[in-house]
């Protein structure tokens, strides 16, 4: 079985985002980029399947500005064997839509043939958490989102998914869509043999147009601002004085 | 001329990164105050170093190393350098003068420590001979085919937890115009060998749990195969292999400081004292300013020698330079950092007074900065006849 892994470069967890000045969005000018934690989780679950037998080829796939080729190329250090980059823009600041991102995956999956498409429940810089669900109903295959457990025995897959209030366990039709969730799994570091033979791993270079999909946004950002100021904490020096501001200060006790 | 990394390099570096935040920084605070590395921990490092394909990484692919260049390798020690000296040690980095390993020495010595099988430590200084190595006491004597060895090293990092030790000992003197002058050979010496003793060191305040042992030489008896090199040739396998040891202690001190910075410029932003966050304070931002301009300077400096010796230019100097500018670099980051958290700066509850404690040894081992300002200032002056 193929595994298709899409990844997305994102603003790097740690960073402190800012909103920009004219708030039309946040600063991405010399700011670290990752790939999405999220999809690190699909691509570990991607070559666990591989290591257990249960998949045969991995393929990650990233949709964004050249740069991209990072992301991919840590995507196959991890262990994934081939990339395919999409070069869709050369502006970083140029957030591909979820419908549109899932139109090209669905080129992509076209082209591809796999048997599992594994993706991040969402990306942790628009939070859409839309583009497995759009791509399945685009494909008319069957979705699992929020995965904590995935098992595949022949032509179904268990997914253990997390919901409020608890844990619910579905079985779906193969091919199938995956959306992971934070829970499924921890992924690896990149060693250092893999990290050298990353280099020589194929990656293919495409854009949107091949796929015929069209990139111009639909959707408007009227405004983006800075959540409200969080008050700043202060370092007590003993325990007593923590005592004290917890009743005093806090109310708490 | 490109300053950027390559890919390769960066995955190199978050690679290590978030193996010393992972596997190294949760550890820390027990070892600094144990002064200890527990057995389990580690051997958990050392595994994991080992799985990453990270254990010894400096040493090149045809005899199991990684085949680094300096500069990837100051990249992969940068990092290391953030976390605890006493802990890192088992993300196993053997000394590279191994490869001067010759005929069987290569099965007993130089594979087995690529493999992680054993560990190494290395001796030149004695109670007597700290910067002026030649003027060691600790000698060996020809006996028969064999030599025969007393004397004492100390402050030897590793040794506790080392299989085996190269030594240099003094095996003979030259007369020569300025009066007699030692011939020193290496020796690569087993622990457990008879009439070798490692014995507990001192207690320092820099690096706790990163300890420096005695060694004891009590007629202990060493066949020739145990030379490291050619006998007599101590100095020249020193000079083949160790100056570049002086850009581990440069890179650490580098990556080091930009943890120390990181605690700095976070409690600048938070921290308010007269109702402003002490940041505003010029007295506090210009601190940062030069901080930062510091640590970058140190970083192209050590790097720039590194990428010297990975293109054979001479880099004796400019490695002298960039060990002194980054040590010294980092005992000013670290006494800033504590004066920018004030007392807090100096209570056990936060790294910084460990931090700072730690500096202090950069500045010492691996050459004192006097001797480094001695290298550079002698290259300088020796071809003007001064
Ligand atoms: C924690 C620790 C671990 C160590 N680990 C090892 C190890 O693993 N293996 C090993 O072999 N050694 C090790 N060393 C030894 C270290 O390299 C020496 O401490 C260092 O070379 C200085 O020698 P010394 O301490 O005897 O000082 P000295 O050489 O006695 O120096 C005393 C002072 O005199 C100055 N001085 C000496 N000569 C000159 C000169 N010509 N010009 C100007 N100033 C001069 C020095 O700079 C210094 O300020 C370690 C040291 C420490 C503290």
């Amino acid at each position: 079985m193929k595994v298709l892994v899409p990844v997305k470069r994102v603003i790097d967890y740690n960073v402190k985002v800012r909103v920009k000045a004219d708030q039309t969005g946040v600063d991405l000018a010399n700011v670290k980029m990752s790939m999405n934690p999220f999809d690190e989780i699909s691509v570990e679950q991607a070559i666990r399947l591989k290591e257990a037998g249960q998949a045969d080829e991995i393929v990650v796939v990233s949709i964004g500005v050249a740069k991209n080729q990072e992301t991919l190329r840590t995507a196959l250090a991890m262990g994934a064997d081939r990339a395919i980059l999409i070069e869709a823009t050369d502006n970083v600041e140029n957030d591909i839509e979820p419908l549109t991102v899932a139109k090209i995956l669905k080129g992509v999956v076209e082209e591809e043939q796999p048997g599992l498409v594994l993706l991040g429940k969402q990306a942790i810089d628009n939070d859409a958490n839309a583009t497995g669900q759009m791509l399945s109903a685009l494909l008319g295959w069957s979705q699992a989102t929020f995965a904590s457990g995935l098992e595949i025995e022949g032509d179904k897959a268990t997914v253990t998914r997390e919901v409020d209030g608890g844990l619910q366990v579905i079985k779906v039709n193969m091919p199938a869509i995956v959306t992971v969730d934070l829970r499924l799994n921890e992924p690896r570091y990149a060693s250092l043999p893999n990290i050298m033979k990353a280099k020589k791993k194929p990656m293919d270079t495409k854009t949107p147009a091949d796929y015929g999909v069209d990139i111009a946004p639909r959707l408007t950002t009227v405004k983006v601002t800075e959540p409200p100021a969080r008050k700043a904490g202060v370092i007590v020096g003993s325990v007593g004085e923590l005592v004290e501001k917890l009743k005093t200060e806090a109310g708490v006790i | 001329m490109n300053f950027g990394l390559t890919e390769e390099q960066e995955m190199i570096v978050s690679t290590v990164r978030r193996f010393v935040e992972e596997e190294i920084y949760p550890h820390e605070d027990l070892v600094d105050r144990t002064g200890e590395v527990p057995t389990e921990i580690a051997a958990q490092i050392k595994q994991k170093t080992m799985d990453l394909g990270f254990y010894a990484c400096n040493f090149p692919e045809e005899v199991g190393g990684a085949g680094l260049s300096h500069l990837e390798f100051a990249l992969v020690e940068r990092e290391l350098g953030r976390g605890s000296m006493a802990l890192n040690h088992f993300f196993g980095r053997p000394q590279n003068i191994l490869m001067a390993c010759e005929g069987e020495q290569r099965e007993r010595y130089l594979l087995p420590a690529v493999r992680g099988e054993r560990m190494d430590a290395l001796a030149m200084t004695e109670p007597d001979a700290g910067s002026d190595v030649r003027g060691m006491k600790c000698v060996a004597k020809r006996d028969g085919g064999d030599w025969v060895v007393n004397g004492t090293k100390h402050f030897i990092s590793g040794a506790d937890h080392a299989d085996f030790i190269i030594v240099f000992i003094a095996t003979g003197e030259d007369d020569t115009p300025k009066g007699p002058k030692k011939r020193i050979t290496a020796f690569l010496v087993d622990r457990g060998t008879p009439g070798f003793e490692i014995a507990p060191g001192y207690e320092s305040v820099s690096h706790r749990g990163y300890k420096n042992m005695i060694l004891r030489f009590d007629n202990c008896r060493l066949p020739d195969a145990q030379v490291l090199g050619e006998v007599d040739g101590g100095f020249a396998v020193m000079n083949e292999w160790l100056y570049a040891t002086r850009i581990t202690v440069a890179t650490m001190a580098v990556g080091r400081a930009r943890r120390v910075f990181d605690y700095a410029l976070n409690y600048s932003a938070e921290r308010k004292q007269f109702g402003q966050q002490i940041g505003k304070f010029q007295g506090v931002s210009f601190k940062l300013a030069d901080m930062i301009t510091e640590i970058d300077a140190a970083e192209w400096l050590t790097l720039s020698s590194a990428w010297r010796l990975d293109q054979g230019l001479p880099a004796n100097r400019e490695i002298a330079s960039a060990k002194v500018y980054a040590s010294e670099m980092l005992a000013r980051v670290t006494d800033e950092a504590i004066a920018i958290y004030g007392g807090m700066g100096l209570m056990n509850d936060l790294p910084l007074e460990r931090f700072w404690r730690d500096a202090r040894v950069e500045r010492i081992w691996d050459g004192t900065s006097e001797i480094q300002r001695h290298i550079i200032s002698r290259e300088l002056l020796r071809p003007l006849g001064a």
